[in-house]
């Protein structure tokens, strides 16, 4: 089972207390493995007592790319949060870890 | 008409390096230089330095990143775009003109006022994040509303070298100088979308080249110490070829511009600026050379009825200390030091965060069973409503030198102010701009 780091790619981005995480395919060929393995469950499940509201999922196959928006994950918002990585930067590697 | 127009990213935020856009004015051919420097909190701070004197509360290294550019603007006809006015953009041009005097260079700069709404809002109007009323957060410092592109048109108009502002969305930024250079339709809304996608992708400047992207081995990105930050050829369409100075670091890449065209978004089927709702799903990526990347295909829908408004606030103090354990248990000691701290605290400081560096203090925990660090860091966080108050967070660890398990060392202890932010709508009709113009000639001096 390999993990999500060996396949894809990922950026943390924030607004707010969301944080969205990109993934990104290093190649067209794994896109269609992503969609199916990298489910909106499968991210709630793996990033369980992270992410505490909802996980919106959205598909560019053109860019071979998942987009999650999750809701109520950086501890309030940035401007409050009292976390050391307040903007949830390093999430993108949280999501890496991942096996598929 | 032009051809194609040159446009550059010199700072992506607030503290960017700043060499980079002098390599751009200087050796980038670019038409105007684009420094975003304002983010979601820093106009809130600006705006409580102003309130201490009320010449500041532009960005604090204006003056620098300004001396450092005029003469190369001047010399390679390049015009400067920036939000670094932050909370008081007139001050900011005087503080431009102020500079141009003591060189003597000849200077135009048009200021772009009426993003402040502070006194236009109402305690109760609720908040998108959590619909309740803005009063119940405390005292308010600050309330920007973003601009779009159309305010910044009448001083790219007006022909000056340089064109400040507070608050304006970001990818605005560049996208005013294309619909002023190539007359778009302010209801063009592909073009718009087009642009805004390059202006998305160019407004964290060395994100775009490689910075926030470098994994060695698997992502490796050369001589970063030296990141080039990009330009956009964008030509009449608003499609557009990314690239960077040559001879500088970084990277421009598929991967790079895929991971900055999503970065932030929160709907890639619908990303609202104030000039238009972009639609990136439609975004094609076309590797045209080293570090050169064409993007076309953004497609649009009709701008937002309203404008966003982000609101600073009062959100008290945090009090912070650390201390570090190494060796055989570590983890343990660690732990114990969290676990003696909580108790003395937790009954003052509901709040109280305890973290520990090296092991969970970024996911909450580890993702690896096998875990055993050979050093880590306590880190205690706590949030106070005065600054005396929290400081005894810092002091508390701080005093587990003497009290707390074997090899604590290295304490640290900060207390800092914390603005919050929230937002909310404004009717555009409430956001009239207006355009200021401050300029230096010789025939000034002489009169």
């Amino acid at each position: 089972m390999p993990k999500l780091h060996e396949l894809a790619h990922c950026r943390a981005g924030d607004k707010g207390d969301t944080s969205i995480l990109s993934l990104i395919a290093y190649r067209a060929e794994d896109y269609p493995l992503l969609a199916e393995r990298v489910t909106v469950d499968a991210v709630r499940r793996h990033l369980q007592g992270i992410v505490l509201g909802e996980v919106t999922r959205y598909e560019l196959p053109g860019l071979w790319a998942l987009q999650f928006v999750c809701a109520r994950t950086l501890n309030g918002g940035v401007t409050t949060s009292l976390a050391l990585d307040a903007h949830g930067k390093s999430l993108s590697y949280a999501l890496l870890e991942m096996n598929v | 008409m032009r051809e194609t127009l040159r446009i550059g990213a010199g700072a992506g935020f607030s503290g960017d390096r700043l060499e980079p856009a002098a390599v751009l004015a200087e050796r980038g051919r670019i038409q105007y230089l684009v420094l975003e420097c304002l983010g979601e909190r820093t106009v809130a701070l600006a705006q409580l330095r102003k309130r201490q004197d009320p010449a500041r509360g532009y960005d604090p290294l204006l003056e620098r990143r300004i001396e450092l550019l005029l003469p190369l603007l001047r010399r390679h006809g390049v015009r400067l775009i920036t939000n670094m006015g932050a909370a008081n953009p007139i001050a900011a041009a005087d503080a431009i003109i102020a500079i141009a005097r003591t060189r003597k260079t000849p200077i135009r700069v048009a200021v772009v006022t009426g993003d402040d709404v502070l006194a236009k809002i109402e305690p109760g109007e609720l908040t998108l994040e959590t619909q309740a009323p803005i009063a119940k957060y405390g005292e308010l410092v600050s309330a920007n509303a973003y601009l779009g592109a159309a305010a910044l048109l009448p001083a790219l108009q007006s022909g000056a070298d340089i064109v400040i502002t507070g608050r304006v969305a970001d990818p605005s930024l560049f996208v005013a100088p294309m619909v002023h250079e190539y007359g778009w339709q302010l209801d063009d809304v592909d073009r718009l979308a087009r642009g805004t996608s390059i202006g998305h992708l160019l407004e964290c400047a060395g994100q775009l080249c490689g910075g926030y992207f470098a994994e060695p081995g698997r992502k490796d990105v050369p001589d970063m110490a030296h990141l080039g930050f990009p330009y956009a050829d964008v030509d009449a369409d608003g499609s557009a070829t990314l690239g960077k100075v040559e001879r500088t670091g970084g990277c421009i890449t598929l991967a790079t511009a895929k991971e900055q065209l999503l970065y932030e978004v929160t709907d890639p089927f619908g990303y609202v600026t104030p000039d238009v709702v972009a639609d990136f799903s439609t975004v094609t990526m076309r590797e045209a050379g080293p570090d050169r990347i064409d993007v076309r295909g953004a497609t649009g829908k009709a701008r937002p009825a309203k404008l966003k408004v982000s609101v600073g606030y009062l959100a008290g103090y945090v009090g912070e200390g650390e201390i570090s354990y190494g060796g055989a248990n570590a983890l343990a000691r660690a732990r114990l030091a969290g676990d003696i701290i909580r108790e003395r605290l937790d009954r003052e400081f509901p709040d109280l965060r305890i973290d520990l560096i090296g092991s969970t203090s970024l996911h909450g925990k580890s993702f690896d069973p096998a875990e055993q660090p050979y050093e880590v860091r306590l880190r205690v966080a706590a949030r106070a409503p005065t600054p005396e108050h929290a400081s005894l967070v810092g002091e508390e660890v701080e005093a587990l030198y003497t009290n707390g398990p074997a090899g604590g060392g290295g304490t640290r202890k900060y207390v800092r102010e914390q603005v919050g932010i929230v937002s909310t709508l404004i009717e555009r009709e409430r956001v009239p701009t207006k355009v200021i113009l401050r300029e230096w000639s010789r025939d000034a001096q002489a009169a």
